[in-house]
């Protein structure tokens, strides 16, 4: 490991110290705190959607979610290690895709994701929740 | 006036500030000496002659190893010279860690840059090309007219036009150093510096900004 791999290591393991990433997948529907500050208070405001795609680049790391919103299409791309927010799993969905960006182009029932099969999406939820 | 240092460019990353905001920076792995100096009585000038790194002694010719005995220093990778003020002279020997640069402070950073071959005026002079239609053919990306008729019925000199481009010296200024790590000696500088990965720059104090107020170690 050169100094750049060990620096952007050890920063990872900091940021990940006291919270846990959830795993989740490109057609998960996930729902993303975000820590605003307005003047002197801070407070958490949730962004969820679908997750469209996903980025693995060590701390590079992003994601990026889509939701309608007023009928209007939205995208939001995160860091996956941003110290501003936090992920949360709300329902993994079946997808042949890496990158759904074919929803762009998808309205109403055509731009629905088939839920995960097997009891594996319920075994994740239960997880997730007696964290 | 400072002297500067050598480092090398180990690439760029991310790291997250305080406030949480994303900031890209750019990892300068410093590992300078000090193996000399210019003096005005001597030389006219006054300078600080810094190494970078470290060689084999045998890859080392010999007029060099004279001057490496003389000092009483190994032999460095890449050696070069910084202009200074008189009172701002070090001694021999003397290490230049990345706390010779504070956090927050700005710096310029000096390199060639990365090489891009022979590139035509769009890439080169940000020409906008001519047209996609209208009966443009083959030549949608070409600079267009060269200049007038017989008269002056020349190209004049210094025209902009297709050719190399890169591999050249290039200064970035007043980039801000986001965190400077003695302890894995390396310079986290926000934004991009000119140059591939592992080549050798030049970082220097900004001229543009106030220099910091610590004074030369």
């Amino acid at each position: 490991m050169n100094i750049l791999e060990k620096f952007e290591a050890q920063q990872i393991k900091d940021l990940t110290a006291d919270k846990s990433i959830p795993s989740f997948a490109p057609g998960d529907t996930i729902k993303v705190w975000v820590k605003i500050k307005e003047g002197t208070t801070e407070r958490e405001q949730a962004f969820e959607g679908v997750c469209i795609a996903r980025k693995s680049r060590g701390i590079r790391s992003a994601f990026t979610v889509r939701k309608i919103s007023y009928g209007e299409g939205v995208e939001r791309t995160f860091q996956l290690y941003s110290p501003l927010i936090r992920i949360e799993l709300v329902r993994e969905g079946s997808v042949r895709r890496a990158k759904l960006y074919y929803l762009r182009a998808l309205t109403g029932k055509k731009a629905r994701i088939p839920a995960k099969k097997r009891g594996l999406a319920k075994n994740k939820l239960a997880n997730q929740s007696a964290k | 006036m400072r002297t500067g240092l050598l480092a090398k460019k180990l690439g760029m990353t991310q790291i997250f500030a305080d406030s949480g905001e994303m900031v890209p920076v750019t990892v300068l792995q410093v590992s300078s000496r000090v193996l000399g100096s210019a003096t005005k009585e001597k030389n006219g000038y006054s300078a600080v002659q810094v190494g970078f790194g470290s060689k084999k002694a045998s890859r080392v010719n010999k007029p060099l190893k004279g001057w490496y005995a003389k000092i009483k220093q190994e032999p460095c990778e890449v050696v070069a010279e910084f202009r200074v003020d008189e009172e701002s002279a070090l001694e021999v020997g003397s290490e230049l860690k990345p706390s010779h640069f504070e956090n927050g402070q700005f710096i310029d950073v000096c390199a060639t840059s990365i090489g891009k071959g022979f590139a035509g005026a769009m890439k080169r002079w940000n020409f906008a090309g001519l047209r996609a239609s209208h009966g443009v053919s083959i030549a949608h990306r070409s600079h267009g007219s060269t200049g007038q008729c017989q008269d002056p019925g020349k190209v004049f000199k210094g025209k902009k036009m297709a050719g190399r481009m890169g591999a050249e010296r290039v200064t970035v200024q007043s980039l801000k150093v986001v965190k400077s790590d003695d302890e894995a000696g390396v310079l986290f500088v926000k934004g991009a510096v000119p140059g591939h990965k592992g080549s050798i720059v030049r970082v220097t104090d900004a001229i543009k900004k106030a220099s910091p107020s610590k004074k030369v170690l």
